[in-house]
């Protein structure tokens, strides 16, 4: 925007910002200062920000106490499989709910919506059931499916959202120059959804990574479960939690979505699309 | 695909005129890009989905090796005399608004910013989209260690501040509802900024330009262009959030798991613990039932409402 802003608004402006940032940070910063404290200044009742003699050994412990490497190895087989699953599904049916008017797009949209307004636990007692005639029950391959329909309804409204900002007229003139409508597709339409698709499937991805509930019904032994019900173990029956190693732990976790966001939070953001369509 | 497909909405006219057989060859094209998502949407979606109000009909039960009987509404009968449970339902709704309002709020100022030309955007934007990176799991752990009694920054910042000797958050019957849902919100922030920041960047900023000049202020700014704009994208996302949120399961799982004494016990741990705790099959789909009525009606209410508010403008 390039209205003038006077100084005193701007002064506000970044006052705001600040106070956002120290509300959605902070938290996080008590995460990864926990998760560096030895014992015995946890057990201190006056805890502060910085760890006076940092440490990794809840690192150590962390791996130590729950199977850690392998509940990532889990997680990371059901993120990818589920998110690659689901873009690739997901796409073709994105296109026609966006371009195609007729009972079967108003059908898409309608079942996109309608899914959104289940409570999980009215599916998961059916899916839970269906899963183990199939003996999916404690399987990846189980969860990886259950992903995959779960991520689709908000896959298919970012996707649909997407292939609308695509300018129709931009088809028509493919399709003018003489582009077959294959070509045109490949050729005019993907390039400009590119951008949209790889933020899709990172929803994904993070989604399923994420993800708790189904993984807790659907796992039942600790070497398939995924990094999210690993991370539970760590708390105790009472609630008593060894705060080091559970910090340590609960930091390692949430690196991967971290550095995934830190890739495309500008895709994600950014309207390429909206320049396409004005320049 | 077919070429009058391709042309899409932008000529509705041309495609009626050709008649069935386009039409038909279209639906067919379509049915083809469709399917390999609406196989699994079928059998993983609304098959469970059938299959789950079916069983809020029968007395069905994990483990059991009688056979499952119809019991017609019995489930549900028994479930308008369970306290807990509408007890319950009340704190879900209590939840879901508590959460959803101020997340919007909240949301909608920071995207604004967001939006200005302002130094540090990118970090604030990196920043402002960490929550979300996050597993449900770790924000629940991750505030856990900020409320805790002894070794958590709030007590020690209250401390700090000389107000007091702060309190034990989530096992106190008062404390623990505010105190998850802040969490609530803080953890939904970035998806409902993200959102409204994307509707932001597509509002043409020419009109702001042209609404300064005519000498309209901020307020006017915002209530005659922007908000127009971003409009539909404020509809979706605070549906959505309100689902999303009265869904909600892991946080409070994490957090408090329902306690103290039933305070933050959500529709859907209830529900849970009902299913597989229990193994009330049957019973726990007919909780299920409910909350999708309730939900269907109270956002059928708000779209409906929102969207002749929006033509009559």
């Amino acid at each position: 925007m390039s209205l003038p802003t006077s100084r005193a608004a701007r002064a506000g402006q970044y006052l705001a910002l600040l106070a956002y940032l120290v509300f959605l940070a902070f938290p996080f910063l008590w995460l990864l200062s926990t998760a560096f404290k030895p014992a015995r200044e946890l057990g201190s009742l006056h805890p502060t920000w910085i760890p006076e003699q940092p440490t990794l050994d809840n690192f150590r412990q962390a791996f130590d106490e729950q199977p850690l490497l392998q509940a990532a190895a889990n997680s990371l087989i059901t993120a990818v499989s589920a998110a690659l699953i689901a873009v690739v599904i997901a796409t073709p049916m994105a296109y026609v709910m966006a371009r195609h008017r007729g009972r079967l797009a108003t059908a898409a949209t309608g079942w996109v919506v309608v899914s959104q307004a289940f409570p999980f636990v009215l599916v998961i007692i059916p899916l839970f059931l269906v899963l183990k005639n199939l003996h999916l029950i404690n399987t990846l391959w189980g969860l990886i499916l259950v992903y995959v329909v779960w991520s689709l309804p908000f896959a298919l409204w970012m996707l649909a959202g997407y292939v609308r900002a695509v300018p129709a007229e931009l088809e028509e003139a493919a399709a003018v120059d003489g582009a077959g409508r294959v070509r045109t597709l490949v050729s005019v339409v993907a390039p400009l959804l590119a951008p949209g698709i790889v933020a899709t499937a990172l929803f994904a991805f993070i989604t399923a990574w994420n993800e708790f509930f189904f993984a807790l019904v659907l796992l039942k032994t600790p070497e398939k479960q995924t990094l999210p019900v690993v991370l539970t173990h760590f708390l105790g029956a009472e609630g008593v939690a060894d705060l080091g190693p559970l910090a340590a732990a609960a930091f390692l976790a949430t690196l991967p979505s971290l550095v995934l966001f830190a890739f495309i939070q500008r895709r994600i953001t950014g309207g390429m699309t909206a320049g396409a369509v004005r320049g | 695909m077919t070429s009058t497909s391709l042309k899409g909405r932008s000529r509705p006219r041309r495609a009626q005129e050709k008649g069935p057989p386009g039409a038909a060859a279209r639906d067919r094209a379509a049915w083809f890009l469709v399917l390999p998502a609406l196989l699994p949407i079928l059998i993983l979606s609304v098959g469970p989905l059938l299959y789950g109000i079916a069983l809020a009909f029968t007395d069905a039960q994990s483990g059991r090796t009688r056979s499952t009987q119809w019991i017609g509404t019995l489930n549900f009968q028994d479930l308008l005399h369970d306290t807990l449970f509408w007890d319950s339902f009340r704190i879900g709704l209590i939840w879901a608004f508590g959460v959803t309002v101020p997340q919007f709020l909240l949301a909608l100022g920071l995207a604004l910013l967001l939006n200005q030309k302002l130094r540090m955007r990118w970090l604030a934007r990196a920043l402002a989209i960490i929550p979300w990176a996050m597993p449900e799991v770790v924000v629940g752990i991750m505030w856990r260690l900020v409320y805790n009694p002894d070794a958590g920054i709030l007590n020690e910042t209250i401390r700090d501040l000389g107000l007091g000797d702060g309190r034990d958050w989530l096992t106190g019957l008062a404390t623990a509802l505010p105190a998850v849902i802040l969490v609530g919100i803080w953890a939904g922030m970035p998806q409902t900024t993200v959102a409204l920041l994307a509707g932001l960047q597509n509002t043409p900023h020419e009109l702001h330009e042209a609404a300064a000049l005519d000498g309209a202020g901020a307020w006017r700014r915002f209530r005659t262009v922007t908000w127009p704009a971003i409009k539909p994208i404020a509809l979706a996302i605070t549906a959505l959030n309100f689902i999303w949120n009265f869904n909600s399961f892991a946080l409070v799982y994490v957090l408090t798991s329902g306690g103290p004494g039933g305070r933050t016990r959500l529709p859907m741990l209830f529900a849970y613990e009902e299913a597989f705790r229990y193994g009330q099959f049957g019973y726990a789909a007919a909780m299920g039932c409910v909350m999708v009525a309730v939900i269907s009606v109270i956002l059928a209410c708000y779209l409906v409402g929102r969207i002749k508010g929006g033509e009559e403008r």
